[in-house]
């Protein structure tokens, strides 16, 4: 653990001094630390899975508290949490049965089967057999005699438990080991995103399409080179995105790409949008409502699709969901900037000076990073896992998030 | 039939009203008038109706939501003499021959406020100006496009006035019955002048057969003129022929703008400059508005109208009739020549295209017996008055109607630079309400710092933000107040680019939207997105982010021809998202636009 503090704590900084900035970047860096903590963790010998997890939520909550609006980090803290909670769930399940097979693991099968070579292969067979099926009536009916068989042989290993100490030991590299295993494909998964949200990229875009979309998003960038690699026609709007006006870069880099690229300024959305056939942005977070935080304007623009009737594709990768859901995030999930991108001080300067008469600014500047939109006003989203609509979202949570990791906080303490 | 049914005759009101189309005048001063207004504005905007504001402005004006009736001549007070002078007249015309009354009733139709009476020796010379108009008439086909434009429009404006003045209950009834037959003979007046007059004593009850019976030729020249298509290639072949600015042709342009014309900035202004001295039929005020225009110095609606109308002022005093011409017909040559000119420097405002329309007017329907001083005279208090009384005391009177609508603890939210709405703030803070300023703006004009830094100057509490932030500031905001370029007849909002954006989230948020708008700038045209009609401004700005050299990423943009830049002037809010608006004429709801047009604008906009 102490060797692990000196990586913690520059991320830490990093976080809070906003160095590391956008979801992907922070997801993977986060996941690599979390990695690095789960290696570096000695197992003790009982009770290692709580353990290893309070471990990663005491990194957990000092990295969420470095930037709370950064909610890729709470999600990877969470994802990391869940994959400890399920990979320790299979391996005692296994354990129980005589088995060290687990369902999440497909690497692990064949090192599993090697470590214990006391087990007859039918019950292996049988087990794997269970474990693969779907549930039906057959299976209920099949559970009774293969659980009777299993228990049996369960309380033969049961009995062997105690006398080697090897096993044990064999069980703690494995958790650990399986645990690693799994938070490096959760860094692929966060990698390759970007190739499966643009497979469906042909799905949507026909030919003649005009497309609208604000600022620069790289998944929006992948998606829209994806349907030009397979030689759909469409042309593209770009809204400049004030103030970062990243929407010059994506114009530049669609145009290099051969899509016909007109950029606007954000004001000409509304007046630009009744000759648009589809709005497709990328997100900063996705809640757990089907709600979105996406850079500012974002609201503008999907309330002006909505009143067009233009759908609103939101594109983003699965390590954006987010399991909380939003109480007032125009405010809490949200972060003023500095007002120098607005005004230039210089110019301003002498407006600074006045004052009423209890000191307060005449003149404030208001700068916010993000926006949200509401459930309602977005059409659909595209992730790695396919699309779904905005009240499906939440169904996705419970595959990666266990409901009591919603807040990260050291359970030994409590 | 019921025959339990009371029959409809007895019984009080009961009565099946004729419904009047336009404004009545009573009896009885104008504040008892709003139930015979047949186009008031519904109670929609509830707090208009039940606000007695009569308090906050002066005493003897109108209550905000009152259209007021026209002004006519048996109603104005001040100028008494001549209501008695015109109708006497007019009732002893009433045999002789309806030229006479043509022209009376033209006289009737004008603003009364003017302190010329009509007299009985100028009657006289309009007689003589008809005859001399019927002289010119055979030459129909010397006259140039504009001329007969003029003349349509003076035919138009009396034929309107015949049947405004017959709309009013008068209560001469010679003058009344003298009515229907002017109209009907302006009606024939453009096929001949013969002057055969059916004398029918006419009462108020027919005056919907008489705008029935408004031609259908009439009405079809009411609607607007269609505007030049820049994707008709030759019309653009031929304007360009005649051209005094150099312009050439954007690269990269957006195929769904085609219609609209693009031209390369930059290259004008110091060509322009340079050929100062040598613009022998440019007047020198009229070249130097069309350079700041083209520099952006003067922009805004108001401001580049008056701009223009004080250079018109100018030119017409410098101006002599050539020799062997009518000064009317010259002079309306000219002011067009003029105005190609301003065109071409930038696409003309509705504003100033409204101004052009009164200024042509005005010159048509000069008396031909004035001298050429006098003459030059007249149109330019007639410039002066268009700008003291559809501008000056226009804004000054919506000032008065707006800051009902300011309450203390009240958190404003406005768009761009907009003259009335910075004059209301300033009026509202004057008055001692405390009340804050959000300010909007947006690139690539940025007018709103501008305005912010007139408004902290003055003492107002502002906040700064930029159009993307719209959404996250809008849930403090009470109150949203927008200007406007113009306001179209289906009630559409044309005003600069992004106000339809801060219109939409405002309403989305159920926060009222007050758009502020001289009557002047309303214009019969409609429009139903930003693509059909709009300004394109020049696209290099958007590629340089004035203070940030880190973003040259769109610096050659022109190689590319995969890449376009578009900048929007002006965008079309849809009237749906505006509650409410407020203009010389009162507080209107957007449904009410086109009466104030259609009623309005041929006699009053038109002095």
């Amino acid at each position: 653990m102490p060797d692990v503090q000196p990586l913690v704590s520059e991320f830490v900084l990093k976080l809070k001094r906003r160095k590391v900035e956008g979801s992907h970047a922070v997801a993977r860096q986060t996941a690599e630390l979390l990695r690095s903590v789960v290696s570096q963790h000695r197992m003790g010998s009982t009770n290692q899975a709580a353990a290893l997890a309070d471990a990663i939520r005491s990194v957990g909550e000092q990295l969420i508290s470095a930037n709370p609006i950064e909610l890729a980090v709470g999600n990877i803290v969470r994802r990391v949490l869940h994959i400890i909670k399920e990979e320790d769930i299979s391996s005692t399940a296994v354990g129980i049965e005589g088995l060290s097979v687990t369902v999440d693991s497909d690497d692990e099968y064949d090192s599993g089967n090697d470590d214990h070579p006391t087990l007859s292969a039918a019950v292996l067979a049988s087990h794997a057999r269970n474990a693969l099926r779907a549930p039906s009536l057959q299976t209920l009916l099949d559970d009774i005699p293969v659980s009777t068989a299993l228990s049996r042989s369960a309380s033969s290993t049961g009995d062997s438990d105690g006398k080697t100490a090897g096993d044990k030991s064999l069980k703690t590299r494995k958790l650990k080991h399986d645990v690693i295993a799994a938070i490096g494909d959760l860094i692929e998964e966060i990698d390759t995103c970007y190739d499966q949200i643009s497979e469906q990229a042909v799905e949507l875009i026909h030919q003649n399409e005009v497309i609208l979309t604000l600022g620069r998003s790289r998944t929006v960038k992948e998606f829209l080179y994806a349907a030009k690699e397979k030689k759909r026609s469409f042309r593209v709007f770009v809204a400049e995105g004030s103030p970062r006006y990243q929407g010059h870069v994506l114009a530049k880099e669609l145009v290099e790409k051969g899509v016909q690229t007109t950029v606007i300024t954000d004001s000409a959305i509304f007046a630009m949008i009744s000759r648009v056939n589809m709005v497709i942005v990328g997100a900063h977070a996705i809640m757990a409502n089907g709600g979105v935080i996406a850079p500012v304007g974002m609201n503008m623009v999907a309330l002006a699709a909505q009143k067009h009737a233009v759908p609103f594709v939101v594109v983003a990768g699965s390590h954006k969901l987010c399991p909380l859901y939003p109480h007032n995030p125009e405010v809490l999930l949200n972060e003023l900037k500095s007002p120098s991108d607005l005004l230039d001080f210089g110019e301003f300067s002498n407006c600074m000076n006045f004052s009423t008469q209890d000191g307060t600014p005449l003149l404030n500047v208001v700068n916010p990073t993000f926006d949200y939109v509401p459930p309602k006003l977005v059409s659909l989203f595209v992730t790695d896992t396919g699309g779904h609509s905005p009240s499906y979202m939440y169904r996705l949570i419970s595959e990666y998030y266990s409901a009591d990791d919603l807040v990260v906080q050291r359970k030994s303490t409590s | 039939m019921d025959l339990r049914r009371p029959p409809r005759s007895t019984s009080g009101g009961v009565e099946p009203k004729i419904r009047q189309v336009g404004f009545v005048t009573p009896d009885v001063s104008a504040p008892t008038e709003p139930a015979a207004v047949g186009a008031a504005p519904a109670p929609q905007s509830g707090t208009a109706v039940g606000s007695p504001t009569a308090s906050d402005l002066a005493p003897g004006s109108l209550s905000p939501v009152m259209i007021p009736p026209p002004l006519h001549a048996d109603h104005l007070s001040p100028d008494s003499p001549s209501p008695a002078a015109s109708d006497a007249i007019l009732a002893s015309s009433a045999p002789q021959p309806s030229s006479m009354r043509f022209d009376a009733a033209s006289e009737l139709g004008e603003d009364d406020s003017r302190s010329l009476a009509p007299s009985a020796g100028e009657l006289e010379a309009n007689k003589g100006d008809l005859a001399g108009d019927s002289a010119s008439i055979p030459q129909k086909q010397k006259t140039s496009k504009a001329e007969r434009r003029a003349i349509q429009e003076a035919q138009r404006a009396a034929k309107a006035a015949a049947k405004e003045a017959g709309l009013s209950g008068k209560s001469t009834g010679a003058a009344s019955g003298a009515n229907p037959a002017i109209s009907k003979q302006a009606k024939l007046a453009k096929t001949s002048q013969k002057k055969d007059v059916p004398h029918a004593a006419s009462t108020v009850g027919s005056e919907k057969k008489i705008s029935e019976r408004l031609p259908e030729r009439d009405r079809k020249k009411d609607a607007p003129h269609p505007r030049m298509q820049f994707d008709d290639v030759h019309r653009v072949e031929k304007a360009k022929k005649r051209a005094i600015v150099n312009q050439s042709e954007a690269r990269n342009r957006v195929e769904l703008f085609r219609h609209l014309p693009q031209y390369v900035h930059g290259t004008q202004l110091p060509d322009l400059e340079s050929k100062f001295f040598q613009l022998e039929p440019i007047h020198p005020s009229v070249y130097k508005v069309g350079l700041q225009y083209l520099s952006g110095e003067v922009s805004g609606g108001n401001g580049r109208c008056i701009a223009m109308l004080l250079a018109f002022r100018e030119a017409i005093k410098d101006y002599s009739t050539p020799p062997n011409k009518t000064l009317s017909r010259d002079l309306t040559a000219k002011i067009s020549s003029y105005v190609s000119f301003f065109i071409e420097c930038r696409p003309l405002s509705i504003s100033m295209g409204n101004a052009i329309r009164f200024l042509k007017n005005r010159i048509a329907k000069l008396p031909l017996t004035l001298s050429e001083s006098e003459t030059k005279v007249s149109l330019q208090t007639d410039i002066e008055r268009f700008i003291n009384e559809k501008i000056v005391v226009a804004d000054q009177v919506i000032v008065s109607h707006a800051i009902t609508k300011v309450r203390d603890d009240d958190v404003l939210l406005t768009y761009g630079s907009s003259s009335v709405v910075e004059m209301i703030l300033n009026y509202a803070h004057e008055l001692g309400r405390k009340f804050r300023v959000i300010v909007v703006d947006s690139r690539p004009k940025l007018e709103g710092q501008g305005l912010l830094r007139r408004l902290v100057a003055k003492g107002i509490n502002c906040t700064y933000t930029h159009i993307n932030a719209v959404s996250y500031i809008m849930h403090e905001v009470t109150r949203v107040f927008l200007g406007a370029s113009s306001i179209l007849s289906n009630g559409t909002v044309y005003s600069r680019v992004g106000t339809a954006s801060v219109a939409m989230v405002a309403h989305a948020f159920g926060i009222p939207v007050l758009v502020c708008c001289e009557a002047y700038k309303f214009h019969e045209r409609v429009q139903l997105d930003s693509i059909c009609a709009n300004e394109l401004g020049d696209p290099d700005v958007i590629s340089k982010v004035p203070g940030r050299a880190d973003l040259g990423h769109l610096k050659n943009w022109a190689d590319n021809e995969n890449l376009q830049l578009l900048n929007l002037m002006y965008d079309a809010t849809p009237s749906d998202y505006v509650s409410m608006i407020i203009t010389d004429y009162g507080m209107l709801p957007p449904t009410s636009v086109p009466v104030i047009v259609r009623e309005y604008r041929k006699e009053h906009l038109w002095v």
